[in-house]
């Protein structure tokens, strides 16, 4: 089993980071597309933590992991709202209904 | 991990329950378990958070319900959180619980809640974009684990620093990151109001 | 014509006589072929005949075994005739015993412990300890019991001592400890929730000028909450039609399994903490935070109109409860200058006026703050309206029966000991006793019964355990005292009432520890009148309480103590 390296954090990081990217791209639901967004930023963080921890950059990681985290709760909090004018809008949050100003 | 290896676990924990303990256990000098076994507790809680954490971002992925993804997304975040505790990162690991799981997910179902027509409500996806979706991201995967592996991780490694305290980390923020901490403060203070007003703007 | 009467219908089939029958026929029965196979036997023995192995079974061992059977039968029936009345009678001395013995465990468990960690102390090259490693041998044990100053190496020692070893040798692994001081943790989260169940009714009976319940158990139904487990474990397992099945079953766990965690870094006293970490309390706090999304997806998974009306003022008002309770929160931190739960417990070893609460006015009013907000984020009353059973017949559990609920029940009195330990160890002294504990000091170091009696004079997980249930008992008075309110009322009272309100108490305590000498005349006299009012608080509500209850009559005529079973 050996002990854990770096490399172990960041291919779980890699998986991550795809996870969210597919359920950004597959799903149609603007709250699944919010759900994908915080997985990718998840799996930034668990980088940006691995690295400060095996690559001696100490206290960095996690400060920037920690901001992190402050602007996925502002971001989560405005898409919300967003998505809650859209729904009022068009009784749905399929974002693909959102094509109003195609003409 | 190797085959071999995991079959040399599966012998010695097996030799270790035959014999039970006490046998190896008298001898002035005998081996302990650590060294028959061979495991980190590290590595073990590694692979049960990372196991984890992947089973529900490919969870995420592929469930139709919303709620259930809001599901698997509380899992992820709970067995990263779990990640940063093996990383030493223990205030993180908190502020993960409280800001990400108990805050920014419950906004989330919150959302959810209020957004959808019925509680079954399902948003399929199309078969050729679910095919197109799988290719992309298996290729980036692939790209993604090659490039990593491919680089020397043992090299030029610093000596293990020791372990950030909340103490350090304050201080790091108040004067190494005094601007973007100070930034971020007047970015929630405009997300506060505009989230605010965008809610409520829709209301006659 | 036979005529029946109501008699013959209700008789039970098992009736005492048939009972006493049974038992009388069985052991005759036994008795008889005991006997009549031992007389063989002597008999054979006598006259030299050895039998076939044949006959040797037939004849001797299948009797003795039917008339064993036929003894054990009667044993059976006896056991079962004297267990209803025995559990009926002992349900008080069980309920007792439980808690003694979970708090026996911890105490042996924490003696054992440290006398492992001695005899690793005590080996000439320490070693680390890990969670699966540990090289401590049986020999070493045998050898630091047998070691004498005349002679360090000696290894003659009586076999008992070999055996002790062997018990003892397993304790220097981390992960056994962890084990068993979950299984002590969990047992406390159940016993507390059990009686937290009946303390409950009894208080709402009281307050109601009635009796609460009284027959289960022996004196005023103590095993009630033992007799409602009981019954919500053998309830029917219902899960809706339209529900969300998987999401239905999981929800529950979701809300007692991050409280249960929580205990982890909650501490009882200075040793009895399964891990004083860094962060204690951010950690206790976010797990109590995050118990809101299994009520939010049990609420949601019900498929039940006012489930889900239940499920939103719960992401309503819990989200934002928690953030005037986190400020409240912070200034003790502020105080204390760590997170270390342990570190902040240890500042108030010096008597009642070192309480955190009484160090300076604002701590004081944030004490109330965070009772009132832990009151919300627990969903008790008058902020319970996510269950508020009169509009939403239960709000968010409605659609939950059987063991499921109860686990809703044993998470909510869980989180409610938790918010209250939270506010006695950051506000209220922690584990020690109005008496500063420098006066024991010469007691601390003593004898084994000198420390008990330090432990229990001055600091000890007695005092953090007492003072928690009084807490939990004033959560239990409001909510039988205080109407509900609504929820716009709800949220105009965190909103525009308690944050503005914390905001102000943190801005003042920074102010307050900037500016003001630790001791100088105007902490000193701000130490005096905090301490003074919270006293005047204590005894207001004790003598208030005395006086309600020596005029007990006076005040609601005839109480239901007249109507007794046996006056």
């Amino acid at each position: 089993m050996g002990s854990i390296t770096l490399m172990h954090y960041l291919v779980l990081g890699a998986l991550l980071f795809c996870c969210g990217l597919l359920t950004m791209v597959v799903k149609r639901n603007a709250v699944g597309i919010l759900i994908g967004v915080e997985l990718v930023l998840n799996a930034a963080n668990v980088n940006l933590v691995a690295f400060g921890r095996y690559r001696g950059a100490g206290i960095d990681g996690q400060a920037a992991a920690l901001f992190v985290i402050v602007l996925a709760a502002a971001e989560a909090a405005v898409a919300i709202a967003i998505f809650m004018n859209f729904y009022r809008h068009l009784t749905t949050v399929d974002v693909d209904r959102g094509d109003l100003l195609r003409g | 991990m190797t085959g071999s290896n995991r079959l040399s676990i599966v012998a010695a924990v097996l030799v270790w329950l035959a014999r039970a303990g006490p046998v190896w256990a008298r001898g002035p000098r005998g081996p302990g378990p650590a060294d028959w076994i061979g495991i980190e507790l590290e590595a073990v809680m590694f692979y049960l958070l990372g196991g984890l954490a992947a089973v529900c971002a490919v969870g995420c992925v592929l469930s139709s319900r919303v709620v259930r993804m809001a599901l698997f997304l509380f899992g992820a975040l709970g067995a990263v959180a779990g990640l940063y505790l093996l990383l030493h990162a223990n205030f993180l690991a908190a502020i993960q619980l409280i800001v990400y799981a108990g805050g920014t997910l419950v906004v989330i179902i919150f959302g959810i809640m209020l957004s959808s027509a019925s509680a079954a409500a399902r948003y399929r996806a199309r078969p050729a974009e679910k095919a197109a979706g799988a290719a992309v991201g298996l290729l980036l995967l692939a790209g993604l684990v090659t490039a990593v592996g491919r680089i020397d991780w043992s090299e030029g490694i610093a000596a293990a620093p020791s372990a950030p305290t909340v103490d350090g980390l304050g201080r790091a923020l108040l004067t190494t990151y005094l601007v973007p901490f100070e930034l971020s403060s007047v970015l929630l203070l405009a997300v506060m109001i505009g989230a605010a007003w965008l809610a409520g703007s829709g209301r006659k | 014509m036979t005529e029946f009467t109501a008699q013959d219908v209700i008789r039970p089939r098992w009736s005492p006589a048939l009972r006493a029958r049974a038992i009388r026929r069985f052991m005759l029965a036994g008795l008889i072929i005991m006997i009549g196979t031992g007389v063989a036997a002597v008999c054979l023995e006598i006259f030299g005949r050895s039998l076939s192995p044949l006959w040797l079974t037939v004849g001797i061992v299948l009797p003795s075994v039917l008339a064993f059977g036929a003894l054990f039968v009667v044993f059976a029936i006896t056991a079962h005739a004297l267990l209803g009345r025995l559990l009926k009678r002992l349900a008080f001395v069980l309920f007792i015993g439980s808690l003694a013995g979970i708090v026996l465990t911890a105490w042996g468990a924490s003696l054992l412990f440290g006398l492992v960690d001695r005899i690793v102390a005590a080996r000439p090259d320490p070693i680390a300890q890990t969670i699966f490693g540990g090289e401590l041998t049986t020999d070493e044990i045998v050898r630091f019991f047998a070691a004498t100053p005349e002679d360090p190496k000696a290894l003659e020692a009586p076999p008992a001592l070999e055996f002790v070893a062997y018990l003892l040798w397993p304790w220097q692994f981390r992960l056994l400890r962890d084990l068993v001081l979950a299984l002590v943790i969990l047992g406390f989260v159940s016993v507390t929730a059990s009686f937290a169940i009946w303390w409950e009714r009894k208080v709402a009976g009281r307050i109601q000028s009635r009796l609460g319940p009284m027959r289960v158990g022996g004196w005023h139904g103590w095993a009630q909450g033992i007799a409602d487990g009981l019954k919500l474990v053998q309830k029917e397992d219902i899960v809706p039609g339209r529900a969300d099945g998987p999401v239905f079953r999981l929800a529950p766990y979701l809300v007692f399994i991050p409280v249960l965690t929580a205990f982890l870094a909650l501490p009882f006293s200075d040793r009895w903490v399964l891990r004083d970490l860094e962060v204690g309390l951010v950690l206790v706090l976010g797990l109590l935070g995050i118990d809101v999304i299994g009520v939010i997806l049990a609420g949601w998974a019900s498929h039940n109109k006012w489930s889900m009306y239940g499920a939103l003022r719960v992401a309503a008002q819990m989200v934002s409860y928690e953030i005037p309770m986190g400020m409240a929160l912070l200034l003790p931190v502020m105080a204390a200058g760590t997170l270390r739960p342990g570190a902040i417990g240890a500042l108030q070893s010096g008597g009642f006026h070192t309480w955190l609460a009484f160090c300076s006015p604002f701590l004081f009013a944030a004490a109330g703050v965070y009772f009132v907000a832990s009151l919300a984020a627990c969903k008790r009353a008058p902020f319970d309206l996510p269950e508020a059973e009169s509009e939403l017949t239960g709000g968010f559990h409605t659609e939950y029966s059987g063991f499921r609920w109860a686990v809703f029940f044993f998470g909510e009195y869980a989180a409610m000991f938790v918010v209250c330990g939270l506010a006695v160890l950051l506000f209220l002294g922690a584990w020690h006793s109005p008496l500063p504990a420098s006066w024991g000091e010469s007691l601390a170091g003593g004898s084994w019964w000198q420390r008990g009696l330090y432990a229990l004079l001055f600091s000890g997980p007695a005092w953090f355990i007492a003072k928690t249930y009084a807490l939990l008992f004033v959560h239990i008075w409001l909510r039988w005292t205080l109407p509900r309110i609504r929820i716009d009322q709800v949220m105009y009272a965190c909103v525009q009432v308690m944050l503005p309100m914390t905001m102000l108490l943190l801005l003042g305590q920074m102010f307050w520890q900037l500016l003001v000498p630790p001791d100088g005349i105007t902490a000193r006299a701000a130490n005096i009148v905090c301490t003074l009012a919270g006293a005047a608080i204590v005894a207001a509500f004790v003598g208030t309480a005395g006086w309600g209850y020596l005029n007990r009559r006076r005040l609601v005529g005839p109480l239901a103590v007249n109507h007794l079973p046996g006056s």
